[in-house]
């Protein structure tokens, strides 16, 4: 359970560092965030929501039953693609709209 | 070079400590209701700190029609096989639908049927999209005047003369800075205990746990240290969850009206009982007999379930829906893994924490509790926070209002003397040389400890005196070593506070299991050498430090139509 980053595609706005709730993700020397404790994620993914260039990737750890596969967000208005790319490169998205209610 | 740390001195009339659900909704309760300054201080950021960081997946303490805040209390109580305060329940009860409403106005989607009436998802919850309820909450509290809100500072021990609460010292996580803080009113709102036993993942995905890794029990710790009366923490809180991932199981239990199952496809809930206890405790007997591993049965279920499922899930907890994905195999195809997670000390949950009367009054003069921290009242989830925040809030502002400011005075003098003191402590800390022990190590070690002898996953929850009597012994070990740590930075810096916090709650834990001689509660406080409950046992357990030591003492319930009150 945890997060990577995709170096080339941040850019450095630091909103990941500050709303991760363990404030686990820090800065590099190049001014890219990176996790910097990747054994202390909770895996709430508010990381990957706040992102807006898609850099941080989510996955599950192995010890969990992770295949590999990445899970990714962006937010259009109300709809929240959720897409999961598995390690394959099959691609997966989930809309939900933020508007909508849980069924269950 | 050594490292020198500069201090600040704040000050304010209110001061709430955590941002969480009940810390938000007190400050949006002290803005309509007062003109005081109000602090909150956040280790992380309101917008996504404590549990409800990935959102919630229903509103589940809520009277739906038909119902009444009586019939909420008996339903807590029948829980918690009697081990309640009614007197919380029923002030928390009469507040859940004015809360939901005050949610639904800040902008929570809320579920409705044709006349606009919210659609039942059981007898006490509610549907909702609950992924973003606490931005919603940060937002209406950014909006607030006269509210300030510093994220990323850590409140670790409060100022308290004469049992009356005068501030705290907190820590900057990124800055180099001890704040000193003075407030007439203090408001504890930090959640629960996480963190405590070794978890289910123990290896890389080790904070893939139930309640947030990062609630450490910082408010139980500041609370004992200080003096505070506590309750119950030996009705510890154990989740059943989604195997790995450890996802709510309710909302598949509930949703689709999956059953527990063991490995040969019976239904074993009923076997056990129904209470949040005996599901665990029926899981684990299930197991330890040979029958496992459990389900929640879902073959069978319809595709377009399998696709509500996954979209529930991405609104509170997404590695469900990733791990359903990328196994290949929908819900519908497959039964979903079930396991008890470690033990917790949770107050929304179960009825551990402070000691409080039902204006949520601590027994320290000045400071409030609410929330996971405040004991006595379980079940009381999201909406029961709110309205402890609201209460609390409510209490603390007719004290400033009634010109009840602090009677203890701090002199100068005591008060240079506490900065300096609290100063030497954090540079010691940052300024330790060869430390034989890192940080991770000791938690591991206590995790370890808490796992074998005081009824972790490890030893299915059960427990006997001699292993108690052990672990108590062995935390103080600990407790000692965690005397020599170093702390690299401010972040580590926190680290060895939060180690430290959770070895003061674990102390607490193993005495209140003690002091309770019977097995009310399976799994949650099994006792294999009072394995049976007992109606002697027909009262609270509560702890304070008297003279350093933390001394048991025993309430009599606090039952329906009574009140209890703080008597100084």
């Amino acid at each position: 359970m945890s997060i990577k980053i995709n170096k080339e595609k941040c850019i450095g706005c630091r909103r990941c560092l500050s709303v991760c709730p363990g404030s686990l993700i820090k800065l590099d020397e190049d001014g890219k965030a990176y996790m910097k404790y990747p054994k202390d994620c909770w895996g709430c993914c508010s990381c990957i929501k706040e992102c807006k260039e898609c850099a941080i990737l989510f996955y599950l750890g192995a010890d969990i039953g992770g295949r590999g596969s990445h899970l990714t967000v962006e937010t259009e208005g109300d709809i929240v693609h959720w897409n999961i790319e598995e390690s394959n490169g099959t691609l997966h998205s989930i809309d939900v709209n933020s508007k909508d209610s849980n069924k269950y | 070079m050594k490292k020198e740390i500069q201090v600040k001195q704040l000050k304010t009339d209110v001061l709430i400590i955590g941002g969480g659900t009940a810390g938000c909704y007190a400050a949006l309760t002290i803005r309509e209701h007062s003109n005081a300054s109000v602090l909150i201080l956040e280790k992380a950021n309101i917008k996504r700190s404590g549990c409800l960081a990935a959102g919630v997946n229903a509103i589940n303490a809520y009277i739906v029609e038909g119902r009444t805040p009586e019939d909420y209390v008996d339903y807590a109580k029948k829980d918690a096989d009697e081990i309640v305060r009614e007197d919380l329940l029923l002030t928390m009860s009469q507040g859940l639908n004015r809360v939901t409403k005050r949610l639904e106005e800040l902008g929570l989607v809320i579920l409705k049927n044709e006349n606009g009436q919210y659609v039942a998802r059981g007898n006490r919850n509610i549907k909702i999209n609950g992924e973003n309820i606490k931005p919603i909450l940060a937002n209406a509290v950014k909006k607030l005047s006269n509210v300030t809100v510093m994220n990323h500072v850590n409140v670790t021990d409060y100022i308290v003369k004469d049992n009356e609460i005068l501030g705290a010292f907190a820590m900057g996580i990124e800055e180099e800075i001890i704040y000193e803080i003075r407030a007439k009113k203090v408001i504890c709102a930090t959640g629960g205990a996480a963190g405590l036993y070794k978890p289910n993942n123990p290896g890389f995905s080790r904070h893939k746990m139930w309640y947030p890794p990062f609630n450490t029990g910082a408010g139980y710790a500041m609370g004992i240290r200080a003096g505070a009366e506590m309750t119950t923490f030996e009705m510890r809180f154990i989740a059943l969850r989604c195997k790995d991932t450890i996802a709510p199981t309710g909302t598949i239990a509930q949703g689709v009206g999956a059953k527990q199952v063991n490995s040969k496809g019976e239904v074993y809930e009923t076997k056990y009982g129904l209470t949040t206890s005996e599901r665990v405790y029926g899981t684990v007997k299930e197991n330890q007999e040979g029958r496992g591993p459990c389900y929640l049965r879902t073959e069978g279920i319809s595709s377009s379930q399998d696709e509500e499922l996954k979209k529930a899930y991405l609104n509170m907890a997404p590695s469900q829906t990733l791990k359903w994905v990328e196994g290949g195999k929908n819900p519908s195809e497959q039964n979903v893994e079930i396991e008890g997670t470690e033990p917790y000390i949770v107050g929304g949950h179960t009825a551990s924490g402070y000691w409080v009367d039902t204006r949520r009054k601590t027994t320290i003069k000045g400071l409030f509790a609410a929330g996971d921290v405040a004991g006595g009242c379980p079940q009381k989830y999201v909406t029961g926070a709110l309205v402890e925040g609201e209460i609390a809030a409510k209490a603390a502002i007719e004290e400033i209002e009634n010109d009840k400011s602090n009677s203890a005075a701090l002199s100068k003098e005591e008060e240079d003397l506490l900065i300096k003191l609290k100063k030497q402590e954090v540079e010691n800390i940052l300024n330790f040389e060869k430390p034989v022990f890192s940080i991770e190590e000791l938690e591991e070690a206590m995790q370890k400890i808490m796992d074998a002898y005081a009824g972790g996953i490890g030893s299915n929850y059960q427990f006997n005196e001699k292993q108690l009597a052990l672990a108590d012994e062995k935390i103080k070990h600990i407790m000692e070593l965690s005397n020599k740590l170093h702390a690299n930075d401010m972040h580590e810096l926190m680290f060895v506070y939060e180690l430290k916090e959770r070895l003061t709650v674990c102390k607490a834990v193993i005495a209140h299991l003690r002091a309770r001689k019977e097995t009310r509660w399976h799994s949650f406080a099994e006792n294999l050498d009072y394995p049976k409950k007992s109606d002697k046992w027909l009262k609270y357990v509560n702890s304070k430090l008297i003279d350093g030591e933390l001394t048991i003492l025993y309430r009599d319930l606090v039952g329906r139509g009574e009140n209890y009150e703080h008597k100084n």
